[in-house]
């Protein structure tokens, strides 16, 4: 579903994230990205997104060359991809409803459309008894969880989580860890960063490290390190 | 487009517009005044064409004759007054006729002129009409030279001032009024890049969430058309009615002014301004969401 071939990532200055990165992700799998700060995991995740062009090689999404992807078909690949952050990005003068929903308006969908859609997701989050609620006056975890529900909402066919877990504590991360396996076990595609050892180790996936832009290591039922 | 996106546009525009709502006055205001200028030179202009119009139709050139011109000489000028396009209209003035002319504007007082019926002191005229004002001071020069002609005469100086006026007043409001508009322009860029700003985090979760260019730059634009729509709004008013007000009063005081008072002109008027303002805006928004919303 996403392949990377010889992908090499020059940031200006002359930093080197990427170098000469092969990799191929399959449709359904469950892959954490491990590795020391600054390996090059969230540039990784940003060539797959768009947020950056690699300097040489070719990345390919669901069979389409996104390195020559047109700046205006970045916002079409972008819906087929939900997004995760450690820091929620929600936008705080909206509800959690609104949040929701907004993530929904962009892409055109109707009122009707949202008013079915937005409540299922918090349903399966957990939160539906918060839909009308601030994103302040949420836990960090529920916070997260709105986010995870705003990632899924249009269904997309890859989740790509940049340390997820990052800001919170282990009960917190477990059980948000159930959330994305449900997701996972839905056929969606989902790449995690995360620093989260004994998560990684625990829950057996596929475990891809890099370190110095390179990767150093890729096992199927894999744990944090060696 | 949906109805829902719709309302998304006018709603995230709206809570901008309140969001910076000084600015957001200023931008309106400094339309307002440019606006208010434009619409003010171009109806100066208008009546100062209008009262030219008037007064062309009032100026006439007039050839005195020599005494001693014969019957054929006058035929003679009449003869080229006929071949000359320029002209109007024209008639013959014999002195008998002017005098009597002279008498009738004395009245009461025309026994001052008593006795000059023996040696009439006035000449034989031709008073002739051009088509348009400046046709008139070449026409005079032809007639200038002439043997059988003593004098000619026209309104010397009072066309061409009134044109060279409606001339400076077309500058002066067109200079003032660039200049204005090119500031409201700016200030609506200043306007909408503080709401780009102020908005620069949604704008990065939109982009995340896959909203297209136009969806992000939309709301900015609909603002800035806003602002300019309102700045206009305000001086059309302001203009309309000050207008109306101005006329009726000189209508009343000085009746023989001829005033333009074309309500469909005056109302086409409006709508340019109108449509001006919503470009000014326009133009604003473009400039800060191209150079500031690097979508
Ligand atoms: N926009 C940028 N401009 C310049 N250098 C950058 C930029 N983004 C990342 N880098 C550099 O590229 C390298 C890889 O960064 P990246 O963010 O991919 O690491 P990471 O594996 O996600 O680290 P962490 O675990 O701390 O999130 C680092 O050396 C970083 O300083
Ligand atoms: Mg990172």
């Amino acid at each position: 579903m996403i392949q990377l071939f010889n992908v090499t990532k020059m940031y200006p200055g002359g930093i080197k994230a990427l170098d000469d990165v092969s990799i191929r992700f399959k449709k359904g799998e469950f892959i954490f990205l491990v590795g020391p700060s600054g390996a090059g995991k969230s540039t990784l995740m940003k060539l797959i997104y768009r947020e950056e062009h690699p300097t040489r090689g070719q990345v390919i999404f669901n069979g389409k060359n996104i390195t020559r992807l047109r700046q205006r078909e970045v916002p079409y690949l972008r819906r087929k991809i939900g997004m995760v952050f450690q820091d929620f990005r929600l936008l705080p003068q909206k509800t959690v409803f609104e949040n929701i929903a907004f993530a929904m308006e962009i892409t055109g969908a109707s009122s009707r459309e949202i008013k079915r859609a937005v409540p299922e997701v918090l349903e399966m989050v957990g939160l539906a008894h918060k839909a009308n609620e601030f994103p302040e006056h949420l836990s960090g975890g529920e916070q997260q969880r709105v986010s995870i529900s705003r990632a899924i909402v249009n269904r997309p066919v890859l989740i790509i989580a940049d340390e997820p877990t990052g800001n919170l504590d282990p009960d917190t991360s477990w059980g948000l860890m159930n959330l994305f396996l449900d997701i996972s076990q839905r056929g969606t595609t989902i790449i995690m960063a995360t620093h989260a050892w004994d998560i990684v180790s625990n829950m057996k996936k596929r475990v891809v490290e890099l370190a110095g832009g390179q990767i150093v290591r890729d096992e199927e039922k894999g744990t944090y390190s060696l | 487009m949906r109805l829902r996106t719709i309302c998304y546009y006018f709603r995230e525009a709206l809570q901008s517009i309140l969001r910076n709502s000084w600015l957001s006055v200023a931008s309106i205001g400094v339309v307002a005044v440019s606006l208010l200028i434009l619409g003010g030179s171009l109806l100066i202009v208008l009546n100062a064409g209008n009262v030219a119009d008037n007064l062309e139709s009032s100026v006439e050139v007039s050839i005195f004759l020599k005494d001693e011109a014969t019957p054929e000489q006058i035929k003679e000028i009449e003869n080229k007054l006929i071949g000359l396009s320029e002209v109007a209209q024209y008639v013959f003035v014999t002195k008998e006729k002017a005098l009597e002319e002279m008498k009738q504007d004395f009245g009461e007082e025309k026994d001052i002129l008593a006795g000059l019926e023996e040696k009439n002191p006035l000449p034989d005229t031709f008073r002739v009409k051009t088509h348009m004002v400046e046709q008139v001071a070449p026409l005079a020069r032809q007639f200038e030279g002439l043997a059988q002609v003593d004098e000619v005469r026209y309104g010397q100086g009072v066309v061409e001032q009134l044109m060279a006026l409606s001339h400076w007043v077309r500058i002066a409001g067109l200079t003032t009024m660039v200049l204005l508009g090119v500031a409201a322009v700016f200030l609506i860029a200043t306007t909408i890049r503080l709401s780009v700003f102020a908005r620069r985090r949604e704008i990065e979760i939109m982009k995340f969430l896959g909203a297209t260019n136009w969806f992000v730059r939309l709301p900015f634009l609909l603002e800035g058309m806003f602002l300019g729509l309102a700045g206009s709004f305000i001086s059309v008013a302001a203009i309309y009615y000050g207008y109306f007000l101005i006329i009726n009063s000189i209508q009343v005081s000085l009746p023989f002014v001829p005033m333009v008072s074309d309500r469909d002109l005056i109302i086409l008027l409006m709508e340019g301004l109108l449509f001006l303002g919503l470009l000014i805006g326009a133009a604003g928004s473009m400039i800060s969401v191209r150079r500031f919303l690097k979508v």
